[in-house]
């Protein structure tokens, strides 16, 4: 049976020297966590399935490029390695591969040119192409939407682009099967609405797009401990649960989490 | 000196840093000859029948330098090769040197198989040494390998149905998951490649 994975992400800003890793809150604010390679490298050493590096450089200067920090990363880190932020054809998907991801992420490009999955997916594999989905709740009932029945009544979740700064209207749900239908491996599926508030990952949310689709689904969002963890796996169809702060801050290791799991009867590679 | 059978299908850059870290000296190899090598490994990547088609002009001095008694270490689709044929490429011929094909994963299971799945060690063999049944490494495959011939079966795991993790005959060996990108363990894997290429 295959173990539910643990991944940390490393949201980069590549606008300093080497690079480095910040932490949004709510989309917004910043808190920085080291050097892109670093990080990863001890996350490997603590027993991480998988890295996922997302590039949100805000300047247009860059100091230092993803090619360099999978490069860097992959002489130390031996699981495999995600990339994403800005992936907006085959030519970029095809850098990050030649740089050595195993895995790219589409966000923004996807919604905006679906076929690129399709694109990508047919040169380098289903598997190599995982789409992600920053998904907003939106209370109501809304015509045309995957309405979901929640504690607090009706609502459905909208899917936004540009790192959660512009909303598109289009229903996560569908979209998601859409993403699958086209190519997509694997969907990151963010909460907006948890994401670095460590209130735990949206349940409703996970569960709904997990039970609609075959891919696997990678939850994230709101994580900051490992209950939060335990509970997405107890009670949705996610294959992996992604997480940042917990990490970054020395909260919790990846170990430590991993143990809390397994006490629990989670699979999970120890 | 290992070499890496480079046959233009994706970077190596994982097998490359990998085998670094066990000191087992890589080097990326592009012709068909492996004279320098203590030993051979053929990285996989792609399609049965895109990689059979790279791998062809490699093909003759492979064999000859397993006759030999250099150990090879497929991975991945470099596994998948060995065997005579792929339900993935109908009509393309594998290298055929275990009997047996190779077939699609059962459906009803996610395909492809993505993930850390547990093995059962079914045979000792020196490759897995330091490696216990439950043990965990990282498969991305949509086809698995159906061999003839059970005494090459090193290794399975479990999914839908029995799918083959590690063939070995003599000094042929290879692994269906991505010991590269299976942590420590997977570094282990290779580390006992190395030692066996230097005994």
């Amino acid at each position: 049976m295959l173990a539910r994975r643990i991944i940390p992400c490393l949201d980069c800003d590549l606008g300093v020297p080497q690079g480095r890793v910040v932490k949004g809150i709510e989309f917004k604010q910043i808190r920085y966590a080291g050097i892109p390679w670093e990080l990863a490298a001890r996350y490997y050493e603590q027993g991480a399935d998988e890295i996922v590096f997302l590039d949100i450089t805000a300047s247009h200067e860059r100091r230092t490029t993803m090619t360099d920090v999978i490069r860097k990363t992959s002489e130390e880190v031996f699981v495999p390695l995600t990339v994403g932020g800005g992936i907006s054809s085959l030519d970029a998907a095809r850098t990050a591969f030649n740089a050595g991801a195993d895995k790219i992420t589409l966000n923004t490009a996807a919604l905006l040119r679906p076929e690129l999955i399709s694109e990508i997916s047919q040169a380098y594999g289903n598997q190599a192409v995982v789409v992600a989905i920053d998904a907003k709740r939106r209370c109501g009932h809304e015509e045309g939407k995957t309405v979901i029945q929640l504690l607090e009544g009706e609502c459905w979740f909208e899917c936004s682009i540009y790192g959660g700064r512009k909303f598109t209207g289009i229903d996560a749900l569908a979209w998601a099967r859409r993403a699958e239908e086209l190519g997509a491996g694997e969907i990151l599926l963010t909460s907006m609405d948890r994401d670095g508030t460590y209130d735990g990952f949206d349940i409703p949310l996970t569960d709904a797009v997990s039970r609609s689709l075959q891919i696997p689904v990678i939850a994230s969002g709101g994580c900051a401990h490992p209950d939060h963890m335990y509970q997405v796996f107890r009670h949705t169809g996610a294959s992996a649960a992604l997480a940042a702060s917990i990490f970054h801050f020395n909260e919790w290791t990846v170990e430590g989490c991993k143990s809390y799991l397994a006490e629990r009867n989670i699979a999970v590679r120890i | 000196m290992i070499a890496i059978v480079d046959y233009g299908m994706g970077n190596l850059f994982s097998i490359y840093n990998a085998l670094v870290r066990v000191s087992g000296e890589p080097m990326i190899v592009t012709e068909p000859d492996f004279s320098e090598a203590d030993g051979i490994v053929v990285p996989g990547v792609g399609s049965f029948g895109r990689c059979m088609e790279q791998l062809a002009r490699f093909g003759e001095a492979l064999r000859q330098e397993l006759d030999e008694g250099k150990p090879v270490l497929g991975i991945c689709i470099g596994m998948q090769v060995l065997f005579d044929e792929s339900a993935e490429s109908p009509g393309a011929q594998g290298l055929a040197w275990m009997p047996g094909k190779v077939v699609r994963l059962p459906s009803g299971m996610m395909v492809p198989q993505m993930g850390w799945n547990d093995l059962r060690i079914t045979r000792e063999i020196p490759l897995l040494d330091g490696i216990s049944s439950g043990d965990r490494f990282y498969f991305v495959h949509s086809y698995h390998c159906r061999p003839d011939d059970r005494s090459v079966l090193a290794a399975t795991v479990e999914y839908g149905t029995e799918v083959v993790a590690v063939v070995e005959n003599d000094n042929l060996a290879a692994t269906q998951f991505h010991p590269e990108k299976s942590g420590p363990r997977g570094l282990r894997i290779l580390e006992n490649f190395v030692r066996c290429v230097r005994c």
